[in-house]
């Protein structure tokens, strides 16, 4: 019986874990293969080569890398400054108007990103809008935000602020306020507890925050597609493209296995970092 | 202002909606006093070190630092300093870090501050090497040692306390009260202290204000609140007391089954006036009605308690009125529960309480 109750943790993961052999593992193995093998190859039988990593930095695919992840980490910024307030009000000063906020930005996932996206083009194109009233009533134009980096950034910051707002409310919500009270009575200004206190104490929230957002936005297709008309193109729309027009499934891999392998490397560090226990209200 | 006190509230309101927690009190605290406010809950008390230390504001009425008004100054910019019931100690700091919190805010260079959190510790009685540990390393004592010597650190005018002991255990709390009142006496500073434990307030203060539906009922030094408290409440606040409701009759005092001795001395209380005589358990004694005490009142003894080094009977009077009597453990009574039996004690040892 003891035996047994010391396996019971193991015998009820085991569901979970054949789903994620299966379902997750089992296809990252797929394209972990297929990332070495010769150009658009359709089977895993050829002699390894690793001529698909070398087309990344050869054909500029390391271009859309660096601007998937320069502006996830502007989207993430900018998110974390702009949802810092209100999550702080959201976790210290709204008390009821809480509940209305998250069913609010909640309620916003439920429509699919693309129509939301879509939504903002309707409204921000020339002759949208907000364009085509004000030219209506004014008689005056101006060209449209849309189809610029901007806007991409814009998106993204749009699309994933839940993904900020509820950690950072979270971990807000763990700074205790007779620890803000205390030093402000031992002579800390405003700014100084800020620095002192609240970020210090609330980082396992701010550091998932970033985390979900940096790594969301860093594989986000529509945002640059829709809104940004293709600026810029993204590494996971190059991904998506080598799969399906290159028809080259090495070279897709291969593009995922690098996204992967930064994305993958920074989440551990972060999470490593972060006592998640702590923030599910586990264990104080 | 003409004052030599160094903490004065003047008339200060303070309330929320239409919830008055203070009705205008007055209080002067001076340089160097160990200054306790006693209350039972919602009494004010918190209010009012809320007020003290500029986490609230008053609605009415000037609290003055010496001869500077602070009521409107936020509580980072006020010279005073709390330590807080939960200690509000920092998590993410080391106890080194917590203690120099102060002084790195006033850009005090690291080797003096380190030197001067390293004195705290010696003043605290904690070992140097607690500087590197972590907050959550300490036990309940040395956090509150922990959070006095940050609290120090700040030099502050006066110090305030919010019930720092309540959640700490007997023993420990009995041991920190002393080591409180001996900190007092090697710092000099002015102590603000506040708590619902009497015991607490009894055993540190040298004056203790006993606070009750947002005004003060009385302040005094220790000894006078125990023996001559203005008030029914102080009275009973203060620990076991027995009151007899007495009428003045020809310039006596009679009432509640009391026998009184013709020849004790008489009262001023206007004749026909009623009181409140206030007799403390230790001072009423077994006797057998020829002892000679000045009052007298028989009964029945209804049961024994030991209370440690004391012990208490309680007494059933005619009309069912309990008294309550303590003996020290030595002197302890040999008669049984529910025999008869006469108590008594002397006018010294009473006070008459006149509520208006």
């Amino acid at each position: 019986m003891q035996k047994l109750n010391r396996r019971l943790g193991f015998l009820s993961s085991l569901p979970i874990l054949a789903v994620f052999l299966v379902a997750f593992f089992a296809p990252l193995m797929v394209v972990a293969l297929f990332s070495v093998m010769p150009p658009k190859v359709f089977n895993l039988t050829n002699t390894p080569d690793f001529s698909a990593y070398s087309v990344f930095f050869e054909q500029g695919y390391y271009r859309s890398l660096l601007w998937s992840l320069g502006m996830a980490l502007g989207s993430t910024a900018i998110l974390l400054i702009v949802c810092w307030p209100l999550a702080y009000g959201m976790a210290k000063v709204f008390r009821g108007f809480t509940l209305v906020l998250t069913v609010a930005v909640v309620m916003s996932l439920f429509v699919s990103e693309n129509i939301r996206l879509f939504g903002w083009v309707l409204t921000l194109m020339k002759g949208g809008l907000i364009e085509g009233h004000i030219r209506a009533w004014t008689g005056i134009g101006f060209d449209s935000p849309l189809y610029g980096i901007p806007i991409i950034v814009f998106g993204l910051v749009y699309v994933y602020l839940p993904f900020m707002l509820f950690p950072l409310a979270q971990g807000i919500s763990m700074v205790p306020d007779d620890a803000r009270q205390a030093a402000a009575d031992l002579g800390a200004t405003r700014w100084q507890i800020l620095t002192q206190i609240d970020i210090p104490l609330a980082a396992p929230g701010i550091i998932v925050g970033c985390l979900l957002s940096f790594v969301l936005a860093a594989g986000a297709v529509a945002e640059a597609k829709i809104l940004g008309g293709q600026a810029v193109i993204t590494i996971a729309d190059d991904i998506e493209t080598a799969f399906t027009f290159g028809q080259d499934w090495p070279l897709g891999s291969a593009l995922s296995v690098i996204l992967i392998f930064i994305i993958g490397s920074l989440s551990l560090l972060g999470v490593s970092r972060v006592d998640l226990d702590r923030i599910m209200g586990r264990k104080r | 202002m003409n004052s030599d006190a160094l903490l004065r509230l003047e008339n200060v309101v303070k309330k929320f909606g239409r919830f008055t927690a203070l009705h205008g009190v007055d209080l002067e605290i001076h340089e160097g006093e160990f200054f306790t406010i006693v209350g039972p809950s919602g009494s004010g008390k918190s209010t009012m070190i809320r007020l003290l230390v500029g986490m609230d504001e008053v609605s009415d009425g000037a609290i003055w630092l010496r001869d500077k008004r602070i009521d409107e100054t936020p509580a980072h910019e006020r010279p005073t300093c709390m330590v807080f019931q939960s200690l509000a100690l920092f998590p993410h700091m080391s106890v080194g870090q917590n203690i120099e919190f102060p002084l790195k805010l006033r850009r005090i260079t690291p080797g003096k501050r380190k030197a001067r959190a390293l004195e705290l510790l010696d003043l605290l009685r904690l070992p140097r090497d607690y500087y590197f540990k972590r907050i959550s390393q300490c036990s309940g004592g040395e956090q509150q040692r922990v959070a006095l010597a940050r609290a120090l650190a700040f030099e502050p005018e006066i110090l305030f306390f919010d019930e720092p002991l309540s959640a700490l255990d007997y023993r420990l709390r009995k041991t920190l009260e002393k080591e409180l009142k001996d900190l007092h006496h090697r710092t000099g500073k002015t102590f603000v202290y506040i708590t619902h434990s009497l015991e607490e307030a009894m055993v540190m203060s040298d004056r203790i204000a006993i606070m009750k539906d947002g005004r003060f009922e009385q302040i005094a030094v220790a000894d006078e609140i125990y023996s001559q408290p203005v008030s029914r409440f102080v009275a009973e606040f203060m620990g076991e007391v027995n009151l007899f409701e007495v009428t003045s009759t020809g310039g006596l005092l009679s009432g509640s089954g009391l026998e009184v001795d013709p020849d004790v001395a008489r009262t001023d209380l206007p004749e026909g006036e009623k009181g409140l005589l206030m007799v403390r358990p230790e001072y009423v004694r077994f006797g057998d009605g020829t002892d000679g005490f000045e009052y007298t009142i028989s009964g029945r003894l209804l049961e024994e308690y030991a209370l440690g080094s004391r012990i208490q009977y309680e007494v059933e009077t005619a009309g069912g009125r309990i008294v309550t009597v303590e003996k020290l453990r030595e002197d302890r009574a040999t008669s049984e529960s529910g025999s008869d039996v006469t108590l008594g004690f002397d006018a010294a040892n009473t006070h008459l309480i006149v509520e208006n």
